[in-house]
């Protein structure tokens, strides 16, 4: 594809803190290469203020590789931007064209409140995992690989549960800020093989739970999780989860 | 874990939508089954002995107990879950996602459920309750007197002086419940716990052939009184 400048105007959302009224700024930025990631185009622009004396836009990221979940920028009403199955950091500006006005807000869920523009708190997402998002394993002597016999289709759905990054787009993009698809991915990753059966039951009522308390949603099957998942999470995990709660909630004890 | 932390839970919610969704699902096979007597073109005679059984046999009159309280708990869960899910995003979007993400009638299962629930209202006023609790004129078949439900559907879908609003009503209540079908018979599925895609594929195909051929059969009721196609 041909090289190409753009220049733009982006509406960005400013918020102090998370106590303070936030609302959208306007800036404009020029000469932008086809050849940037979005994430560069916004170091311009924070270069760019930083030397009219005005404070930058806050922003998460880290690794830059599309790996790590920390970007999370709602790009023109999509989680991540236009591409499919792409973080923000991993989008590049040949998916804009000189001219271009770009709106970005933050996540926007109570469970994920914002702590200064575009960056939000997704502690929740940790607390969930932390309540039942593992596996206990005992030390000892390191079992031999090949002593559980998996077969590669299982393999396969629990290696693609297991690429989920957290980065809680699947949140955003929900008209009910459920949080389904990212625990579903965390249990089935588990639930899938034979290391997470011990505590597969448990697992599923502990980390809903915790998401309750949270302050997510619902999931009401829209899809649109799926749909702009960076990592491509199907929703026929929350199907797995859903069934996994409620064989769990029904054969569970109320003496424990 | 015991029943009402079980049913509080937000995929405990999802579950009663589900089931009680399903049972109102088969209710429909029922109901458009039963109706469907009125094309025997008989004056209403295999009709009215329908209708006369539904509510004279303790067969229908006790599932009809089932049916009312399961459609109470579809009503007041989808509400209080769509009041719930609605709060949980303070600060909406200035941009949406819309369609790029999901289906339109996917995100409008509170509204549609709503429509339908004001249909069902007037439904009710409408036939179920002078069926019941009198208001009928008579009939005689077979030297028994039965009440003559086939002769208010064609009062109320040809003779009436305001048959087109009542028709038109009709239209814009089976077409709610046509989209929160679609939507919501494989949804109920999923939430049952299916993964397996060539059994997802199935189910939505399913779902569009339910709700086409229940709707359908739903609409050309009043149609086929309006337009003298049944006498």
């Amino acid at each position: 594809m041909e090289h190409y400048n753009m220049n733009l105007t982006l509406k960005v959302w400013k918020q102090k803190d998370g106590n303070s009224k936030g609302g959208f700024e306007t800036y404009k930025v020029n000469n932008i290469s086809s050849e940037m990631s979005f994430l560069e185009m916004f170091d311009v622009l924070n270069e760019q203020l930083i030397h009219e004396g005005k404070e930058p836009i806050a922003f998460d990221h880290d690794c830059r590789e599309g790996i790590c979940g920390m970007c999370s920028m709602y790009i023109n009403g999509r989680p991540h931007g236009p591409w499919q199955g792409t973080t923000t950091c991993q989008l590049h500006m040949r998916a804009f064209k000189d001219g271009d006005t770009i709106v970005v807000e933050p996540w926007r869920a109570n469970a994920f409140p914002v702590v200064k523009d575009l960056i939000v708190d997704r502690t929740s997402f940790d607390r969930i995992i932390q309540a039942g998002g593992y596996v206990s394993v005992n030390t000892g002597v390191t079992i031999d690989a090949n002593s559980h016999m998996i077969g590669k289709d299982i393999a396969d759905k629990a290696f693609a549960a297991a690429t989920c990054i957290g980065c809680g787009a699947c949140v955003a993009a929900c008209k009910n800020s459920s949080a389904l698809l990212f625990l579903s991915a965390k249990t089935s990753h588990l639930a899938l093989l034979p290391q997470g059966q011990p505590e597969r039951n448990n697992r599923a009522l502990a980390m809903v739970a915790q998401m309750d308390k949270e302050g997510f949603g619902s999931c009401t099957n829209t899809g649109a999780c799926e749909a702009v998942c960076p990592k491509e999470i199907e929703i026929t995990n929350i199907a797995r989860l859903n069934r996994d709660f409620a064989g769990a909630g029904l054969a569970a004890d109320i003496k424990e | 874990m015991n029943w009402s932390q079980f049913f509080t839970s937000s995929v405990g919610k999802k579950l009663t939508m589900a089931l009680s969704g399903i049972f109102l699902i088969l209710f429909l096979i029922v109901h458009v089954g039963l109706n469907a007597c009125i094309w025997a073109n008989d004056g209403g005679v295999m009709f009215n002995k329908a209708a006369h059984f539904m509510g004279a046999n303790w067969v229908p009159r006790v599932l009809e107990i089932g049916l009312f309280a399961f459609f109470l708990i579809h009503i007041i869960q989808g509400l209080v879950l769509e009041i719930q899910n609605r709060s949980k995003r303070k600060i909406g979007y200035a941009v949406n996602l819309g369609n790029r993400g999901s289906k339109w009638y996917s995100r409008s299962m509170g509204i549609l459920g709503s429509l339908i629930l004001i249909f069902l209202v007037i439904h009710i006023i409408d036939f179920w309750i002078p069926s019941r609790f009198g208001g009928l004129t008579e009939t005689i078949i077979d030297g028994k007197p039965y009440h003559n439900l086939y002769a208010e559907m064609k009062y109320k879908f040809s003779e009436f002086e305001y048959r087109h609003i009542v028709i038109v009503i009709y239209i814009l209540g089976v077409a709610s419940l046509f989209w929160h079908l679609v939507h919501g018979f494989q949804s109920s599925f999923r939430t049952l716990g299916l993964t397996n895609h060539k059994y997802i594929n199935m189910m939505i195909g399913l779902g569009w052939a339910f709700s086409l051929i229940v709707c359908l059969g739903f609409i050309m009721m009043p149609l086929s009184f309006l337009f003298g196609w049944i006498s």
